[in-house]
Parts: C-alpha cells; sequence; structure tokens
C-alpha cells in the first residue's frame, strides 16, 4: 500500500502528460476489443446460420458409376435399398436413426387451391437431422406409429399451407394427392430461404403407394463424436466402402456416391474464423504496441526528470529493488487503469452495437444474419488484463534500469 | 568508527584518468568531531562520498564500524548507508514535492516501518529541530536554515553512526550557518561521530580536529 502512495504523489504531479500517455492505452485496448468484438460478431453469425442443420449432418445421394467394378460396366445408375439403411444402423456406430429420402413431385390440392410441390417419404428422425420446428399449435411431425402403419397422414412447410390454406389451419384437413387424400398432421415453421417448401409423409407410405420396387436415392443422419476435419474424412471413407459392398461399386470411384458432410464444411468455416481471431489479435496486440512504446517513452522523461530524487533515495538507503519496482508498478498502473478505460469504453460500444441489432432483428427473428452478437467474452477480459500487465511491465523496464543505474553523488549535483 | 587504509581513487574518462586520492590513511574513532578541509579538487568531496558509501575505491581498505565496505553490492550498500549513515548536503536535496514530515520519515519508509509509526517519529525529530510547527510545509515554502534543518532531521531519523554533512553551510548565510553549526555540534556532544566536509574556517573551528586534503593524500592532520 506504501508503495502505492509513494507511486501516486508521482503520478500526481504530471497529471496531465500521464494522461495523454494513458489515453494511447486506452486507444490501443479499444481497438483491440472492437477488432475482437467485430470477428466474434462475424462467426457467431455463421454458427447461427450452420444452426438451420445440426451441425454434423451427412447427406447421401447415390450417382452414376464412372468406373467398371466386377463385371459390372461404367454408367450403371445406382439406388440406394433397405439393405442400406440396415448396413448403415448396424457397421456406423456413429450415425444415428438415418432416414431415406424418397422424393418425388405431384400436385397437391386442397378445394379451390392447388400447387406442384416436392413429396418426401422419411422417417422421424427427418425432423431432427433437419431441425424442422413446430409452433404451439403447428401439430407435430410423422411419428412411429405412423410410419408402422403406412398412415395416409402429411406435414407441410409453411409456405405450403399459406398457399394453400390461406387464413384457415390445415391441421386434420384432407389434400389430394394424385386422388389419394392425405390428412394433414402437422405445419412445419422452420424459415426457408429457397425454394416453395416441401411436403413429408411416411417412408412405408411413400414406398408403399409410389416405390413398388422400394428403391430410393437419397438419405440423411445425424453423425456423432466426430470432431476434427480427419474424423469426418475417415467416417466418409468407411461409409462409402461400406456401402460399395451391397451397392457394388468401386470405393475409389466418387461419382457413385455423393456425400455432403455438414460437420467438415461446419469445421472449416471454424477454422477460418480462428485464423481470422489470430489476425485481429495480431493487428490489436500490434496496435497496443504503440501504446506500450508511448508509456515507456513516457517513463524514461520521468525517470530523467526524477533523476535527482532517485539519487537522493538511493542516497539515504533506498534499496535497488525498490526503485526498480516503484517505476515498473507506475508504468503497469498506467497501463492498469487507462486500458481498462479502453477496455471499459469498447465493450460498452460492442454491447451497444449488439443492442441495436437485437432490436432491428426482433421483427425477423429466423432471418440469415452474418452478424451476430459482436460482443466480446470474459476470457478476453481477462487475456486483454494480462496484455496489460505484460505491456505495463515491458514499458516500465528499460527506464527502470536506468532508474537504477543513476548514480547518487552524480545525480544530486544535477541541479534542477 | 571508521578507519581507512591506503585508499585509492582513479577516475576513468574516455582519453585520461584523474587519480583523486593517492593512499590516505586516516582513522576516525566513536563520537569524534571532524573537519575535512581541502580546496577544490583536493578529493575531499570523492572521500566523503567513499566514506558514505555512495562511491566506491580501487585500492586499499574502508572499515566502517568494524564492517569492511569493499565490492559490496548495490542492495548491500544500500542497506549500510541506511542504517550506518546520516548524509547532510550543501544544497539540502529534499523531495520537493514531498512535505518536511514525509521527506524526514522516508528512511524509515525503505526500513518498512509503518506509516503511521514513521510519522511519529519523524515529527518528534522534527520537534528536536523546533519544526513541529512546519511539518506539513512544502520544502519550497521553507527558509534555508528551516530546510537543513529538516535534513538533519532526515539525517539522522535512521539513527546512524556516522553523519556526514558536505558544506552543510555553503548556501547559508552567516546567522544561520551559525545556528546550523551549533546544531551538529550540540548532536556530536551526544556521541554521534561527525564529519564536516568545509572550506570555511570559522565552520572548522568548531570542530575537534581538522584534517586537511591537498592533492590527494592528508597534508595535515
Amino acid at each position: 500500500m506504501d508503495i502505492l502512495q509513494e507511486i501516486w504523489s508521482g503520478l500526481k504531479r504530471n497529471k496531465l502528460r500521464t494522461v495523454l500517455t494513458g489515453l494511447s492505452v486506452s486507444w490501443g485496448i479499444f481497438i483491440l476489443i472492437i477488432l475482437l468484438g467485430a470477428s466474434n460478431g462475424l462467426k457467431n453469425g455463421v454458427i447461427s446460420n450452420f444452426r438451420g442443420r445440426a451441425t454434423n449432418t451427412v447427406q447421401l445421394w447415390t450417382g452414376v458409376t464412372s468406373m467398371p467394378y466386377k463385371g459390372y460396366q461404367s454408367g450403371r445408375s445406382l439406388n440406394f435399398t433397405e439393405k442400406e439403411l440396415e448396413l448403415i444402423n448396424d457397421n456406423l456406430p456413429e450415425a444415428t436413426d438415418p432416414t431415406p429420402i424418397i422424393s418425388r413431385t405431384s400436385n397437391i390440392s386442397y378445394q379451390n387451391e392447388y400447387g406442384s410441390y416436392g413429396i418426401r417419404g422419411v422417417l422421424p428422425s427427418y425432423e431432427q437431422i433437419y431441425q424442422l420446428k413446430f409452433e404451439p399449435h403447428g401439430g407435430r411431425f410423422i411419428n412411429e406409429v405412423d410410419v408402422r402403419e403406412n398412415r395416409k397422414v402429411m406435414v407441410i412447410d409453411k409456405k405450403i399451407a399459406e398457399v394453400l390454406f390461406k387464413e384457415e389451419s390445415p391441421l386434420g384437413k384432407y389434400v389430394n394427392v394424385n386422388q389419394i387424400m392425405y390428412q394433414i398432421v402437422g405445419v412445419n415453421s422452420k424459415k426457408q430461404e429457397w425454394g416453395d417448401g416441401y411436403a413429408y409423409i411416411p417412408y412405408t407410405t411413400a414406398q408403399l403407394i409410389y416405390n413398388p420396387d422400394k428403391k430410393y436415392r437419397s438419405m440423411a443422419m445425424v453423425v456423432q463424436d466426430l470432431n476434427t476435419e480427419e474424423a469426418n474424412e475417415e467416417f466418409n471413407t468407411r461409409l462409402r466402402t461400406n456401402l460399395s459392398q451391397t451397392m457394388i461399386f468401386d470405393p475409389e470411384d466418387t461419382q457413385s456416391l455423393w456425400i455432403s458432410n455438414s460437420q467438415r464444411d461446419y469445421l472449416q468455416a471454424m477454422s477460418i474464423f480462428s485464423a481470422i481471431s489470430l489476425f485481429v489479435m495480431i493487428v490489436g496486440v500490434l496496435t497496443l504496441i504503440a501504446g506500450v512504446v508511448g508509456v515507456s517513452n513516457i517513463m524514461l522523461v520521468t525517470v530523467k526528470e526524477r533523476t535527482r530524487e532517485i539519487g537522493i533515495r538511493k542516497a539515504i538507503g533506498a534499496p535497488p529493488a525498490q526503485i526498480l519496482l516503484t517505476i515498473i508498478i507506475e508504468s503497469i498502473l498506467i497501463m492498469a487503469v487507462f486500458g481498462y478505460i479502453g477496455m471499459m469504453a469498447g465493450i460498452g460500444v460492442t454491447e451497444l452495437v449488439n443492442l441495436v441489432m437485437e432490436q432491428s432483428a426482433a421483427g425477423n427473428p429466423e432471418g440469415m444474419t452474418i452478424f451476430k452478437d459482436p460482443t466480446v467474452n470474459l476470457y478476453y477480459v481477462f487475456f486483454s488484463t494480462m496484455i496489460m500487465i505484460v505491456a505495463g511491465i515491458i514499458a516500465g523496464y528499460i527506464p527502470a534500469r536506468k532508474a537504477v543505474k543513476i548514480k547518487p553523488i552524480e545525480a544530486m549535483r544535477n541541479e534542477n | 568508527m571508521i578507519k581507512l587504509s591506503n585508499l585509492h581513487k582513479t577516475y576513468y574518462t574516455e582519453a585520461t584518468s584523474l587519480h583523486v586520492l593517492k593512499g590516505i590513511n586516516l582513522t576516525i574513532e566513536q563520537g569524534e568531531y571532524v573537519a575535512i578541509m581541502g580546496v577544490s579538487g583536493s578529493g575531499k568531496s570523492t572521500l566523503l562520498n567513499i566514506l558514505g558509501i555512495l562511491d566506491s575505491y580501487d585500492e586499499g581498505d574502508y572499515f566502517l564500524n568494524g564492517k569492511l565496505i569493499k565490492n559490496l553490492s548495490e542492495r548491500q550498500a544500500a542497506k549500510y548507508r541506511n542504517e550506518m549513515i546520516g548524509f547532510v548536503f550543501q544544497s539540502f536535496n529534499l523531495i520537493n514535492f514531498k512535505n518536511a514530515l514525509e521527506n524526514v520519515s522516508l528512511p524509515l519508509y525503505y526500513q518498512k516501518v509503518s506509516r503511521r509509526k514513521r510519522n511519529i517519529i519523524a515529527m518528534e525529530y522534527l520537534d528536536k529541530m523546533g519544526l513541529k510547527d512546519w511539518a506539513y510545509h512544502m520544502p519550497n515554502e521553507m527558509s534555508g536554515g528551516q530546510k537543513q534543518r529538516v535534513a538533519i532531521a532526515r539525517a539522522l531519523i535512521s539513527r546512524p553512526k556516522v553523519l556526514l554533512a558536505d558544506e552543510p553551510t555553503g548556501q547559508l548565510d552567516s546567522k544561520t550557518t551559525k545556528e546550523v553549526i551549533q546544531l551538529i555540534t550540540d548532536l556530536n556532544k551526544t556521541g554521534l561521530t561527525t564529519i564536516l566536509v568545509t572550506h570555511e574556517k570559522s565552520v572548522a573551528e568548531a570542530t575537534k580536529r581538522v584534517v586537511r586534503i591537498k592533492d590527494g593524500i592528508i597534508d595535515n592532520d
């Protein structure tokens, strides 16, 4: 405590100079926080867009073979069957609840309204994989009973509901698809940016009515516990190898089976953001260095001005360590106080921007954003504090060494 | 108390060297009152700086209170300065942004005495100097005599073994000079070993022993 009082009495004498120097530190920290906030905002925006799918969705499409294999010519069209679904369930523990997607396009009509829509025969796990959304009075998705009993029930996207039912509630109503009546059990209100929306029916129903040969061309699943790009790459290879056995294609033939692994996209995007964060930190730290040089410079001037005083202190027995410490703590103090001001200003600005953005986004909660929650977390506050202390020590060290080397005799002879 | 044997000191500059002390032999007993005289450039200030552990020497030995003062670390030197030596300077050397009380208590700060305690002790010493009412005044509000008395209080507060005074009256008028010299003489009578560096005869006359230095050696003791 005593040492702080000693330092304070020194700082008070040069208020203006101290403040001006300190502001350069404030500015450095301010910029650092703003940049970190901006990069966080960009990152959070992109993450929130990925949230549209479960982050680890794998989608499969069958293709056309491009290599001859086991006696088959190339150019053969491939399809999934029940066998592939079982194979994935049995051999790939990371994949949970794969759903076939049987797609066709049909006219759907209700009373006088009609439209041509994609109809998808799926399993209940589809809801989880594509993160569908049901409002309190929006009904439900296809369930196990629907699948088991081949029910003719249908879930439609909100866009379709708006066209066919206008203001009416579609729940419990029947729509007509090529003379087959389906009862609407749910409306998916997840906002879709593209397309006119889909209608979903139980996978078994679709097989029965539209797919007598039980073949389909697309599957989707959620994959767990794959946290690195390598793990995802490995999973993709394993998936391809497994399927190549029953579907009979060359495992090297990438055109036979298309795999879209969103976890890999996600990881790649995240690694880009790690790079951006690193870059931002480097820019911020460089800005801060300007502040450090400023403080170091001003501490040098201070030591020069106080040569005589330091000489007197040494003559009456101040230990060198004490003098070193006094100067360094003074430097840390300037750094910390003004750094804190800069940090608070930076956090204030980022929070304000966030508040304004939240308010303007309130009317459009499901919209796409590329910028969201541009604030910094406590980790960065801690990080900045460490930086300020380290910077203070660096800025103070050279001047402090100079102070320690002062010879009392010469210092006291120096009249000023 | 003080024993110097064959002390040499040379100052080196880039091109030349200056042999300032050329073999000083001097013994000062506990409680002695000594004046060191000499013209400018005779080496008396250098001698005082060595005695005060502010400067090092090249050759010989210096014993202070039985301890060899040689090749000390900065930290050790600071400790001895703080505990054994009280300095009084020609130009007072008070810290001008601290009031009298703070100036006097500063040596105790470096002995890690608590603020409250060292202020009480400092006030005692200021009272002895008759400056109790000036405790909270800044140095620039005081006269030369007052400033020198504050400096003497500061020199005494750590209960030193030796009081070193470098031209203590150099910036004072004749009346104040008398007062300050009387004060130092009284201090010596309490048993404090006192060394004055001066070039004023009247000041030297107050002491019991005069050591004259000429060209780096003791000319007359």
